[in-house]
């Protein structure tokens, strides 16, 4: 059966001996940046149309209808609207960093990718401290975003960085405290390992209570880091207007907007890969036709079904919260979420001293 | 007046940043500019200025007789057109000493609570948009387009309705009121505990309307607040039941007053009211009397020589109109008393020490109609 283990395994030996090492790993090299950005591009589409589809179905709308069937091309319409669009720079704005804001924030995106297995074997980059590697560079988009709000010289962009600054520097201490929980868990930062430790079960299920404290408290934390609402306080449309992106137009704003959809994926993806399995098919106990039927479903496949299920929750909480304060969303970090975090991680951790998890 | 000097004296002292939100801004709800003087997040002063929407309304209204001047009021405060075309009339009305037949008084009352119901679904979704939960403003209009449609089918409009008229309503209502009004009500009685379920009891809601936004009572009449506002406060001022007007005196409901004073107090006074507001629909919809809808009036309206004062209950507030009539076929001078500019005159006051999210906040619990406070 041809899987994406088997056809990337087929390029790499066809590639390899072909060519001499060094044009070969600089052909990968580029094959893999093609797939990234084709990844982007797609996932940019996808999850927007995603997004205006769930939102009208629970604000009683339609959605896009009118741009091809059911209205699927309607991003694609858009984004053609942006690229074609000015990209203003404002008169007393810092033009170097105004310039550079959306580039960094969308290349911290493209970097997270790295050690993310999106199926069997299928990764670009196993590195044995994966999981470190994906906490250390989701916390530079957040210059990023700083730089933007700083740059703009506006106000109300300024606001809006200095409260994404705050919320995502705390949130990541919960995120990566629920990560590590996982870790303990699986006795290992490298996520194919992480990955194999789940084959007879996933974390959530077989981590007891402290693996579902930490996967909510994971979701509530990734929630804030991408600024999704309830936690949208940079950007806070009633509040701010557009937050850090106000003086934004064009390609730059779209970039900016794509990382948003991107850094959903990935942090649903991260999620989806610790705690419900990664690529792992569903596996009950030793009922083995279920088990097969399951395994026969190819695994990016589960990958995937996973991360949208997520994504869809994400959004799910968008279209039904009103927003937090930044004062109470400060609170909820601090005086809830990491102290119920730092005591879960020392339950996890006796329960994975004294083996009681399965 | 607000002088750029004073702009730069205030921002030079040490951590003061002054800060426009409008004319243009998604939360103002039209053209309100506030110049806000923030520390950080914490607001130390907010400036509201007036003038971007100044029509001179008032002064219109001296050139226009009184069967013409009823028609600017509608454009005053758009959510409740009804209401203020309703003040009008009887403040005319008064001067003239007409009496209104029972089945045109009837259809007022029952005009004014449907428009209540639709000013405070509007109200109840852009509150929720400005404290950050999008969803809740498609639900309310898909109910409140129920309600423009019967008023469209009796009025012929949608939004700036000219129905009422000095002597009673401009035409009988029409042939499928009652059913539709019928319609309606059942279909919102459902809804009403769905807004509930959706929003009132949401924690992050709770959290970011308790104790946001508080008003005493004796500030909150000092202030001149009327309408919910002073009724989240625990001040009887419901002008249904003090000075009743048309068939009100009839009715059994009830004047809800929430002794919070904070926007979550305000937000559930308004939500108690279309509670009762269904109730008098309710009590009024199967006994509308027959008889004339307008009481017979001369063609050319001349009030005689005096001051005629008359105010109604609006979704806002107290709407009063005041008329100084020199005995021509128009007013001499004609001042209206607006809710929304006495309830934004609190704003400051409501917001000092609080933060950004508060200010938005407690403008949405304000329920503030530009047009309305601006004339």
């Amino acid at each position: 059966m041809p899987s994406l283990e088997n056809i990337a395994n087929f390029i790499h030996n066809w590639l390899y001996t072909t060519f001499n090492a060094t044009v070969a790993l600089l052909l990968e090299f580029t094959i893999v940046a093609i797939l990234v950005i084709g990844l982007f591009s797609v996932l940019g589409l996808v999850l927007i149309f995603m997004e205006r589809k769930v939102s009208a179905y629970m604000q009683v709308r339609l959605g896009p209808n009118r741009v091809g069937p059911k209205g699927i091309f309607q991003t694609v319409a858009d984004t053609l609207k942006l690229m074609v669009k000015e990209g203003m720079t404002p008169n007393n704005a810092d033009k170097f960093l105004f310039n550079l804001a959306p580039f960094i924030v969308m290349t911290a995106a493209m970097l997270i990718l790295a050690p993310l297995a999106f199926a069997k074997n299928f990764q670009i980059w196993d590195i044995n401290i994966g999981v470190l590697f994906v906490t250390a560079i989701s916390s530079v988009s957040v210059i990023g975003i700083l730089m933007a709000g700083w740059a703009s010289n506006n106000k109300y962009s300024l606001l809006g960085a200095m409260r994404s600054g705050a919320q995502i520097v705390s949130y990541e201490l919960s995120a990566g405290l629920s990560i590590i929980t996982i870790v303990v868990l699986s006795e290992s930062l490298k996520i194919s390992t992480i990955i194999e430790s789940q084959a007879n079960g996933w974390w959530i299920f077989k981590g007891h209570i402290p693996a579902i404290i930490a996967f909510v408290i994971f979701i509530i934390a990734v929630t804030a880091e991408t600024n999704r609402a309830p936690f949208d306080l940079a950007e806070a449309e009633s509040e701010l207007t557009a937050g850090f992106h106000t003086e934004y137009s064009g390609m730059k704003f779209a970039l900016f907007f794509l990382a948003e959809y991107v850094n959903i994926f990935i942090v649903c993806v991260i999620g989806a890969t610790l705690f419900l399995g990664g690529w792992m098919p569903l596996h009950f106990g030793t009922n083995t036709t279920f088990n097969e039927m399951m395994d026969y479903i190819p695994s990016s496949l589960w990958l995937f079904g996973k991360t949208f299920f997520l994504i869809f929750v994400i959004m799910w909480f968008r279209w039904t919260f009103p927003r937090l304060r930044i004062d109470q969303l400060l609170n909820l970090e601090w005086k809830y979420l990491l102290p119920i975090s730092m005591i879960n991680l020392l339950l996890a951790t006796a329960m994975a001293i004294l083996g009681w998890h399965f | 007046m607000y002088k750029e000097t004073d702009i730069l004296k205030e921002s030079s002292v040490e951590g003061n940043l002054i800060i426009n939100i409008g004319p243009q801004h998604p939360s103002t709800h039209g053209v309100l500019h506030l110049v806000v003087t923030l520390n950080g997040e914490t607001i130390k002063k907010v400036e509201p200025h007036l003038g971007y929407i100044h029509r001179s309304i008032e002064k219109m209204c001296e050139s226009l007789s009184y069967r013409q001047f009823i028609y600017v009021t509608s454009k005053m405060d758009y959510l409740s057109s009804h209401i203020n075309n309703h003040g009008c009339a009887m403040c005319v009305e008064k001067g003239l000493q007409i009496e209104v037949p029972p089945r045109a008084q009837v259809i007022r009352v029952l005009m004014d609570e449907l428009t209540r119901l639709s000013s405070h679904q509007l109200w109840w979704g852009a509150m929720a948009m400005d404290i950050g939960a999008l969803t809740p403003f498609f639900h309310a209009f898909r109910e409140r387009e129920m309600i423009t449609s019967i008023f469209e089918e009796t009025c012929g409009t949608r939004l700036t309705m000219n129905y009422m008229v000095p002597g009673g309503v401009m035409a009988d209502v029409n042939t499928n009121f009652q059913k539709s009004v019928k319609d309606f009500i059942i279909h919102f009685k459902n809804k009403i505990n769905e807004y509930d379920e959706l929003l009132t009891g949401n924690i992050i809601f709770q959290n970011r309307t308790k104790g946001v936004g508080f008003i005493s009572k004796e500030n909150a009449i000092s202030f001149g607040c009327s309408g919910p506002t002073a009724r989240g406060s625990g001040v009887s001022c419901d002008i249904r039941k003090l000075y009743p007007y048309e068939v009100y005196n009839q009715l059994d409901f009830d004047e809800i007053l929430e002794p919070g004073g904070d926007c979550f107090a305000r937000y559930l006074v308004r939500m108690k009211e279309m509670k009762q507001s269904i109730s008098i629909i309710e009590q009024l919809i199967d006994n509308i009397p027959d008889g004339d809808f307008q009481a017979k009036t001369k063609a050319v309206l001349k009030l005689p020589k005096g001051e005629f004062y008359s105010s109604v209950e609006s979704a806002r507030g107290e709407f009063g109109v005041y008329i100084v009539s020199e005995g021509g076929t128009t007013p001499y001078r004609i001042k209206f008393r607006s809710p929304g500019f006495s309830n934004l005159s609190a704003l400051d006051f409501m917001s000092r020490e609080g933060k950004i999210g508060d200010l938005i906040a407690i403008m949405g619990s304000l329920d503030l109609v530009i047009p309305d406070i601006d004339r």
